[in-house]
């Protein structure tokens, strides 16, 4: 469902950040993405994501082939998608039920849709009790939870989380990854970068591992595999 | 800060945008009176001429081409009409011994523009004395016309440029500040209409009221004018300037089309860079 053809992407300023990828993401993958800080990771998910285009190669998601995709249809394929980073960037003047509905009320989703779905959400991510606060009045799991429901609200088939434990302390990270591995039981697909070396060795699931654009390494049940 | 600075240029481009409009408008209106009351030619005939030369004459005229019509005046006419401008002067042409007029045509024109064409003709005709037409004047006014209405739409495209700019401007400003929500925005799939159209709102607005105050200053400051001119000055001027009423509410559709444009394409262009996540 995800798939990854001959892919290079050479930035304008002649660095090659990847070359010649060939990957296919199943659905209902959870796989890692691993390697040192340069690697590549980023470019991948912003190749995903369509916020830049490859030099070379297709990128096929569910079917279509993004890189043929003109830019009015973006919304369109980020609405299959969603998104988790590290700093979270969640809106500091609304609540944690203004936030998520925030992604639903982009999609211009039926307001009583938007009522039934983001306490089901908040309740799934364990923030049922804190809907009325604000960011800043939550630690970083319960934010990290946040942008998690909001990435999720709207259904999507594919998760891509990018260090989404960078943040946290070990225990809380645990937390986090407890509940995305919950959302990939439902069906959605999930891609994670990380350096979370712990994390990618207990949770033994597909690990991609990145150096120097290329890939190294890809494996079921893999572990981190770096000793940083 | 910068919305009253968006706002004061809009404003301040759309009053000279105003005060050129009634200018061209008022000098336009003047040209069209002046070409009404100029577009005649006076053809003097020498008085050999009798008779059936002056028929044949005057079937020549007729059959020219943006002639509108022509009309005979004997001399005795012409003295008559003399007399009766005169007035309480009028006695003093009593004494002449002989009618020092000429007979004339009086050839009213379809439009000044031709008047060159019709006299170019008409002098090559025989017996006529003196042609004499009023192509200079109104040529002149026409010039003053052409030019102020360039120069004023090189100023007004210039200052339209300049607001459009501030208000980008502004909005970019705006747009920074919520630059995380759009981010978020985008990574949602939210499309850019849908980031865009508060962001225009707000431009729209803040060049419609600027369209307004400038609407305020022009109307007040033309409906002085035209009262000063009206009361104190000539009667004569004042019957060719357009009356305030029906100058503002042409302005009024004008300034406001244009401010609302002006902010709904400044606040476009500020926000094209932060929509390319």
């Amino acid at each position: 469902m995800i798939e990854l053809v001959n892919v290079t992407k050479q930035y304008l300023n002649g660095m090659t950040a990847l070359s010649n990828i060939n990957i296919k993401i199943d659905k209902g993958d959870f796989v890692f993405l691993v390697g040192p800080s340069g690697a590549g990771k980023s470019t991948f998910i912003k190749l995903l994501l369509k916020e830049v285009d490859p030099t070379e190669g297709k990128i096929i998601i569910e079917g279509i082939d993004t890189t043929k995709l003109s830019r009015r249809k973006v919304p369109q394929l980020r609405r299959k998608m969603g998104v988790v980073f590290q700093d979270f960037r969640l809106l500091p003047n609304k609540t944690v039920y203004e936030n998520v509905a925030f992604a639903m009320e982009i999609i211009e989703a039926h307001p009583k849709e938007i009522r039934r779905q983001v306490p089901m959400i908040l309740s799934m991510v364990g923030l049922s009790d804190k809907s009325k606060m604000y960011p800043d009045q939550l630690s970083g799991g319960e934010q990290q939870r946040v942008s998690i429901a909001r990435a999720i609200v709207n259904n999507p088939a594919v998760l891509i989380a990018d260090e989404p434990t960078g943040n946290l302390d070990p225990d809380t990270a645990w937390e986090i990854m407890k509940l995305l591995k919950q959302i990939n039981r439902r069906g959605t697909t999930v891609v994670m970068a990380t350096h979370a070396k712990e994390i990618v060795d207990v949770m033994q699931q597909r690990v991609i591992a990145l150096e120097n654009g290329r890939i190294v390494r890809d494996d079921r049940k893999g572990v981190y595999g770096y000793e940083d | 800060m910068m919305s009253i600075a968006s706002i004061g240029s809009v404003a301040s481009a759309l009053v000279i945008l105003g005060i050129v409009f009634m200018l061209v408008l008022n000098i336009n209106s003047l040209a069209e009176t002046a070409k009404g009351q100029f577009d005649s030619i006076q053809v003097y005939i020498r008085d050999e001429v009798q008779g059936v030369a002056i028929e044949e004459m005057n079937a020549f005229i007729k059959k020219l081409e943006g002639i509108e019509e022509v009309s005979f005046l004997s001399k005795e006419d012409a003295l008559k009409n003399m007399k009766k401008q005169w007035g309480d002067q009028g006695y003093l042409l009593e004494g002449l011994e002989t009618n020092p007029l000429p007979n004339s045509f009086v050839i009213q024109l379809k439009d000044i523009e031709n008047a060159d064409g019709v006299v170019k003709q008409i002098k090559k005709l025989q017996g006529v004395e003196e042609v004499k037409y009023y192509k200079d004047i109104v040529d002149n006014l026409l010039r003053i016309t052409h030019f102020i209405r360039l120069a004023g739409t090189i100023l007004i495209a210039v200052l339209i440029g300049i607001s459009m700019f501030i208000i980008a401007n502004t909005i970019k400003l705006a747009v920074a500040a919520r630059y995380r929500e759009i981010n978020i925005m985008k990574y949602v799939g939210a499309t850019n209409w849908f980031i865009r159209w508060p962001f225009l709102i707000e431009g729209i607005i803040l060049g419609c009221v600027g369209a307004f105050i400038a609407l305020g200053i022009v109307g007040y400051s033309y409906k002085a004018v035209f009262d000063v001119v009206t009361q104190k000055l000539y009667v004569m001027l004042s019957a060719y300037m357009i009356p305030a009423t029906i100058l503002t509410h042409n302005l009024a559709v004008i300034f406001i089309v244009l401010g609302a444009g002006i902010g709904a394409l400044g606040s476009i262009f500020s926000m094209r860079r932060f929509l390319r996540v």
